[in-house]
């Protein structure tokens, strides 16, 4: 175990300054002056745009200012935001909200998709897995923007069970809407893994043996079935955080939940480039994190990954 | 004593029945040979899910490429601000948005963005994945280590929000290449691991040893004999990537980071019309609803073209 966790974390690497490097690329070796594209149709002040060139160690040769970028990156300093705020400090602040919001809509797309899968897998063929499957081949159509607002306007303006914006300090009550929208992105692939893999689980040996030795069907599903047909949706996880941060950005925004995304959404609708780059740069830096952990949670999970070449 | 039992035997003997030769013996030399493609189309045309699609798609084609046959009505000018957000009119099917352009002919003509930002966006995804994917599957090695590390690294970054600071960069160049490019360049190293993955199963075939000892060369092997053997899974997960195109172009224009508001484009148009979901939801509805069926046509595509062409998908159903 020891080694595989010293393998991945070393496989990381290269990963980790591959990313940061690319998206340092992407902003400021493409042609033209960073700075003032960063800005798109407005026109910066002179006396940001110095500051920001000295910030950014311009002056500097390209390789340099990767560098001294990475370099801050390590100290924990991602810039500032277009008001002068730290975005770390704006991290602190708004981070706990968009986590509290991430870990509702996993607990509502788990919960959902797993029941839904299940069902569906051992009822193969019948008319609620085709109907589960209509669902989910919608869901899968619909942009998150469009589930958001459709979301809001039923359930917020029509039924008015929800409010339709988030009040300040963003209590549990108010997240369920947004959370439930943002579930909706990925309930579609974890009924359909959890579909796939409760089918093919079912047609194991150890399933076949279970039920010889007398074993009631109600025993089979949860511990012989589930719990081997969750493998897949728990590396799921590692994927979909990727899908929940985009996610987040657009309806945290929609909700004006005061979370990472909303402010990434703000930066971008408001075209404040510099911030825009500082928060993805934090976005992929977690995501990586969080890839990494997944990858060590699946180890344990499953023998065979850590003995595998 | 059974009645069956013949006067020289002493035990019952079972008759012999025989299966006629002729049964066993006969293929169907001229009949026509059964291939994957083959199978798969059988397979695919008895599905209605596989006609419902391939009719909304060749509606959606239509529509992009012959506008005129649907509307007369200009999508841009003639926008009269007496009509914000009115209602349907004769000559006007759908009413009004907040501008006063008429809905339905904004639909009509934004249908050409989105079918082009998919089909270029999965022309590169295809093209970078299948050369990514093939040079590291079959030559392996340090080609591989390269190819694969540099997959890991594009993969690592969401393909939109890395289109996101593309397009933040480059908002003064946006048109349909360059978000195009921008969504692309992020999102092809899926399809290059999918292909690196059957190409390694692929390579260690029979036919390729034949190949092989018959002389001709690595990369003529590759080309006429490895790839076809193992592009289906490819064209599945492009026909899906098509349908995902749309969508993160219709995305980075509702994030105001997408095409020029002058383009026609149904992420423009949802976008132009958040902030009057309570007065006139039509206005956002509708260019959803056409949003939303163009992606599900796709996808549908999509899951009948798997469950054709790969068995494990076409056993569980």
């Amino acid at each position: 175990m020891a080694g595989y966790i010293a393998r991945r974390l070393l496989q990381a690497i290269p990963v980790l300054l591959g990313t940061t490097f690319l998206i340092y690329f992407m902003v400021f070796a493409l042609p033209g002056d960073p700075i003032i594209a960063l800005f798109g149709e407005k026109t910066p002040s002179p006396a940001v745009v110095e500051q920001l060139r000295e910030r950014y160690n311009l002056d500097q040769p390209f390789i340099v200012q990767y560098f001294l970028f990475l370099g801050g990156i390590f100290r924990g300093d991602f810039g500032t935001s277009f008001s002068g705020q730290p975005v770390s400090e704006i991290l602190a602040a708004t981070f706990p909200v968009t986590l509290r919001l991430a870990v509702l809509a996993v607990f509502f797309e788990m919960v959902a998709g797993i029941t839904i899968g299940l069902v569906s897998g051992l009822r193969k063929g019948g008319i609620f897995d085709a109907s589960a499957l209509v669902v989910s081949l919608i869901l899968i159509s619909l942009p998150i923007f469009v589930i958001a607002f459709v979301a809001q306007f039923i359930f917020g303006i029509q039924l008015g069970w929800f409010r339709t914006t988030v009040s300040s300090g963003a209590p549990i009550q108010d997240l369920i809407l947004p959370a439930i929208v943002l579930a909706t992105i990925s309930f579609a692939q974890i009924t359909r893994l959890t579909r796939a893999s409760v089918i093919d689980t079912d047609t194991q040996d150890f399933v076949r043996t279970a039920a010889s030795k007398g074993l009631s069907r109600r025993r089979i599903v949860p511990v012989h079935i589930l719990r081997n047909s969750l493998i897949p949706v728990v590396t799921y996880l590692a994927v979909d955080f990727g899908v929940l941060m985009v996610g987040a950005t657009v309806t945290e925004g929609i909700f004006n939940v005061p979370g990472v995304g909303r402010t990434l959404y703000q930066a971008i609708i408001r075209g404040e480039g510099p911030t825009v780059v500082s928060f993805v740069t934090v976005m992929v830096l977690i995501y990586l994190v969080i890839n990494l952990l997944v990858d060590l949670l699946y180890a344990v999970l499953d023998p065979r990954i850590r003995y595998a070449k | 004593m059974p009645s069956n039992t013949r006067p020289t035997q002493a035990h019952y003997v079972a008759p012999l029945e025989e299966t006629p030769l002729v049964a066993i013996d006969s293929v169907k030399a001229d009949g026509k040979p059964s291939n994957l493609w083959t199978d798969a189309w059988k397979d695919v045309r008895k599905r209605p899910m596989f006609w419902i699609s391939a009719a909304l798609i060749l509606l959606v084609v239509i529509v992009a490429l012959f506008p005129g046959w649907f509307t007369q009505v200009p999508p841009n000018n003639d926008c009269q601000l007496s009509n914000s957000n009115g209602g349907p009119q004769p000559d006007h099917p759908l009413g009004f948005t907040k501008q006063g352009c008429d809905i339905y002919s904004r639909i009509i003509h934004g249908t050409s963005t989105s079918l082009s930002v998919g089909l270029i966006v999965t022309f590169i995804v295809a093209t970078l994945g299948i050369v990514m994917g093939a040079l590291a599957g079959f030559y392996g090695r340090w080609v591989d280590a390269v190819l694969s590390r540099l997959g890991d690294i594009f993969f690592s970054i969401p393909y939109i929000l890395a289109a996101v600071v593309i397009m933040s960069v480059l908002s003064q160049y946006a048109n349909v290449w360059v978000i195009s490019l921008a969504i692309g360049i992020f999102a092809w190293p899926a399809t290059a691991r999918v292909l690196r993955a059957e190409i390694l199963r692929v390579k260690n075939s029979d036919f390729v040893m034949a190949a092989t000892a018959l002389g001709v060369s690595r990369f003529r092997i590759l080309v006429r004999h490895v790839l076809p053997n193992s592009i289906a899974p490819v064209i599945v997960i492009t026909t899906i990537s098509l349908a995902s195109a749309i969508v993160a172009e219709a995305t980075l224009s509702f994030l105001g980071v997408g095409l020029p508001s002058s383009t026609m484009s149904w992420g423009n148009d949802i976008s132009q019309a958040q902030t009057d979901l309570r007065t006139a939801p039509q206005t956002l509805i509708l260019p959803s609803i056409a949003l939303s069926v163009t992606v599900l046509s796709f996808i549908m595509l999509g899951e009948v073209v798997r469950d054709a062409l790969d068995p494990k998908a076409r056993a569980q159903r």
